[in-house]
């Protein structure tokens, strides 16, 4: 009966304004029968984690194409880590280049997915990572 | 989850991780959550709850976004339980009410909940109220639930309230339709938002000849108020009419009656949710199909079956 939805809060830190991408996500994934919360645009880090704790989601996906993701996603997940919620879990996706990721992963994002990456590509890691 | 003793001390002390964590339980109707609802239970009942509803796009999450701010003015706390419709085809929902309101997610005294209607077994009213008891638990001075007022499950959402709110907006003549259809009669308040559009006052005048047609009693029929939720204009004035709502209703004694009235409500509903439940594990679904071929070829009838199907619920005959 107790079975536990998928739940996941898809933000969009940063001050670009552009979220076509985010919402496509969003889509694809409530296709794929999650419940996605959807914050809007220009979202601060402290924003994400307080909706992410207020809803109880188990992941947290942050799209950002301004270029500021070195210093956004890594304050994304000290916030969590702060707040003892750590167990969410970030991964990322925007216009983020290859060299960046090793230092994203290391600061616990735990995947980044480059531009163009195939909707059923996050759908499959969300679904590995619940199954664990 | 630690121990429920644990858990329903977080939760008074209003610990939103384990406020959330609480909601969570409850909408996944987990055994526990009945158990932390039993522990809370004597903590609640202080909260005011206001329900907010209307057709889709008629402002109602940026209206409570408003309304929240000018709450929080006043130096009182508020919860938020939002929801939206999940689709019926894949369960998966995109839950969008937040981006209305993005400054009230760093107020730490509000606590904001989105929530999908999910639509198994009829148990959004259930999830609703006891969420709405956690938050109540927790010490928010007011609860607010937005539902998007279409169907039967929303309506009886919103009724678990101290006073509800029916948000119209100017050109939806369909919308209109609707409210003679039912949801006319939940309204406590009326409220035409867009105020800054063309036609606001002639759906407020409309309005006001429905309610001067429908079974209110004079001095019972709701106000109609304007407001433009994007400005906030109107916002104040509408708290002021839901605070004199309620306090009328505390005065005449109507707010206890009220309550005790949803009581009634939310006793039933959790005995046929539970009976419902208690079918389901008892009777499979091979047993219904034969059931149907033997009445399809005339062998028995659809009462001789359901008669059959009640004594093996309650466990007599075989
Ligand atoms: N012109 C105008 N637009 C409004 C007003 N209130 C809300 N809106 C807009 O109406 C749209 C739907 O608002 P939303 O609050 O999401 O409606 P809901 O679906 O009823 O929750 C948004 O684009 C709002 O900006 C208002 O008073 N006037
Ligand atoms: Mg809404």
């Amino acid at each position: 009966m107790s079975e536990r939805k998928v739940r996941i809060l898809v933000a969009k830190p940063g001050l670009d304004g552009h979220d076509r991408g985010a919402k496509v996500v969003a889509r694809a994934l409530r296709d794929a029968g999650m419940e996605v919360i959807y914050t809007g645009l220009r979202q601060t880090p402290e924003q994400i984690v307080r909706a992410a704790i207020q809803e109880d989601v188990q992941f947290i996906g942050l799209s950002c194409l301004s270029g500021a993701h070195n210093h956004l996603f890594p304050k994304v997940t000290s916030l969590l880590e702060e707040s003892g919620a750590d167990d969410i879990i970030v991964f990322g996706g925007g216009v983020i280049p290859s060299d960046d990721i090793p230092f994203l992963k290391e600061k616990g994002i735990k995947e980044i997915f480059g531009p163009g990456t195939g909707t059923d590509k996050i759908i499959n890691f969300i679904n590995s990572l619940c199954d664990e | 989850m630690n121990n429920i003793q644990e858990f329903s001390k977080e939760i008074k002390k209003g610990n939103k991780r384990f406020i959330a964590k609480a909601i969570t339980l409850i909408e996944n109707e987990d055994k526990q959550a009945t158990e932390l609802i039993n522990s809370l239970y004597e903590f609640c009942g202080n909260a005011k709850t206001i329900g907010i509803t209307g057709p889709p796009g008629a402002g109602k999450s940026t209206l409570v976004g408003e309304l929240v701010k000018h709450i929080r003015s006043l130096d009182k706390t508020c919860g938020l339980i939002l929801v939206d419709p999940s689709s019926p085809f894949t369960g998966g929902a995109i839950l969008g009410d937040r981006i209305r309101m993005p400054e009230l997610t760093n107020d730490s005294g509000v606590f904001i909940r989105s929530m999908g209607t999910r639509g198994s077994l009829g148990g959004l009213a259930k999830a609703t109220r006891d969420s709405v008891k956690i938050l109540d638990a927790s010490g928010y001075d007011y609860v607010i639930i937005e539902t998007v007022g279409i169907g039967q499950a929303e309506t009886d959402i919103v009724q678990t309230a101290d006073a509800v709110v029916v948000v119209s907006v100017p050109g939806l003549g369909d919308h209109i339709q609707t409210l003679k259809a039912g949801i006319m009669e939940i309204a406590d308040l009326f409220v035409v938002n867009k105020a800054d559009k063309d036609g606001a006052p002639k759906t407020a005048r409309e309005l006001r000849l429905m309610i001067e047609m429908s079974n209110y009693a004079v001095e019972e029929r709701p106000p109609v108020l304007l407001t433009d939720a994007l400005s906030g204009t109107g916002i104040p004035e509408l708290f002021t009419k839901i605070e004199a709502f309620i306090e009328n209703n505390l005065k005449s004694g109507k707010f206890e009656s009220r309550r005790k009235e949803q009581l009634l409500f939310e006793i039933q509903d959790i005995l046929d949710y539970n009976v419902k439940k208690y079918i389901k594990t008892k009777i499979d679904k091979d047993f219904y199909k034969s059931k149907v071929e033997e009445i399809f070829n005339r062998e028995t009838t659809p009462y001789v079956v359901t008669e059959e199907l009640f004594n093996i619920l309650l466990n007599k005959g075989e």
